[in-house]
C-alpha cells in the first residue's frame, strides 16, 4: 500500500506501522503513525464525537 | 488556557432571532437555502468554550495544507425535532457527513473544533473537544454521532 509521508508517496513494506486508541466517554479514536527509521513520516487520526454540548429549554409558568 | 466543550452561550440568543439557519427548508427566511457552517481546529493552548461568539484565527491551528477557518460542514438534513412527551421534546441537528482535513500536517497539539456560521458573520455556534492529536502528512477526520434524539451534535431539549 502506498502512503503518503513527509518524504513522499512511499510502500508501507518500507515503513515501522504503529496503530492506537482511544475509547472514552467522549470519543472514539483511532490513529496510525508510519516511521522511517526513528523519524515520524505519517500520522492521521480518527475521532468519532460521542457526546455532545446539550442545551436545556425553559418555558417559565405565567400567573 | 484551555478549551471546553460548550454550547456557545450567544448561540442562545441567536436561536431566538433567526440569525442561524439550519435548514434549506425554512419560511422565516426570504431564501429557503441553508446557512454555511464551517468547522474551525484549535491547538490545546487556546481558549474556545462558552464565551466564543465567533470565529477567530487566535488559537487556531496551521500547517500544511490547512487553510485558516477550516472546513465547510456538510449540511444536507435539516434539523429535526419530536416530542418524547406531552411537556418534552428535542429540536436536534447533526452534520450529514464527517469533516474532513486532508493531507495536512499540523504539527502542535490541538483538541478542539469550533462550529460556526459563515453566512452570518462567523458567529459560533458549539465548541468540541477531543482527546490531543498532531498530524503529520495525514488525514484527520472528525466522525459525527447519530443524528437522534439522544446523541445529535446540537440537542435543545424541554424536560
Amino acid at each position: 500500500m502506498i502512503v503518503t509521508t513527509t518524504k513522499g508517496d512511499m510502500d508501507d513494506s518500507l515503513l515501522v506501522k504503529k496503530e492506537g486508541t482511544i475509547d472514552n466517554d467522549i470519543e472514539l479514536t483511532t490513529w496510525v503513525e508510519y516511521w522511517l527509521d526513528d523519524e515520524l513520516v505519517h500520522r492521521s487520526a480518527h475521532v468519532t464525537l460521542k457526546t455532545s454540548p446539550f442545551m436545556d429549554l425553559i418555558a417559565a409558568s405565567m400567573g | 488556557m484551555a478549551n471546553t466543550q460548550s454550547m456557545c452561550t450567544s448561540f442562545l440568543g441567536e436561536l431566538l432571532s433567526a440569525t442561524h439557519n439550519f435548514s434549506s427548508s425554512n419560511p422565516a427566511h426570504t431564501a429557503n437555502t441553508a446557512d454555511t457552517f464551517k468547522a474551525a481546529l484549535y491547538y490545546t493552548t487556546a481558549t474556545i468554550n462558552a464565551a466564543t461568539t465567533a470565529y477567530t484565527s487566535t488559537g487556531e491551528v496551521s500547517g500544511t495544507n490547512y487553510t485558516a477557518g477550516g472546513v465547510s460542514v456538510t449540511n444536507a438534513t435539516n434539523p429535526t425535532s419530536t416530542n418524547s412527551s406531552a411537556t418534552a421534546g428535542v429540536g436536534y441537528w447533526t452534520p450529514s457527513a464527517s469533516i474532513v482535513y486532508s493531507t495536512v500536517t499540523i504539527s502542535t497539539a490541538f483538541d478542539t473544533v469550533l462550529l460556526y456560521n459563515s453566512t452570518q458573520s462567523n458567529k459560533a455556534v458549539s465548541v468540541h473537544t477531543f482527546g490531543a492529536q498532531t498530524i503529520t502528512a495525514g488525514t484527520f477526520t472528525l466522525t459525527m454521532p447519530s443524528n437522534t434524539t439522544s446523541t445529535a451534535l446540537l440537542r435543545l431539549s424541554t424536560t
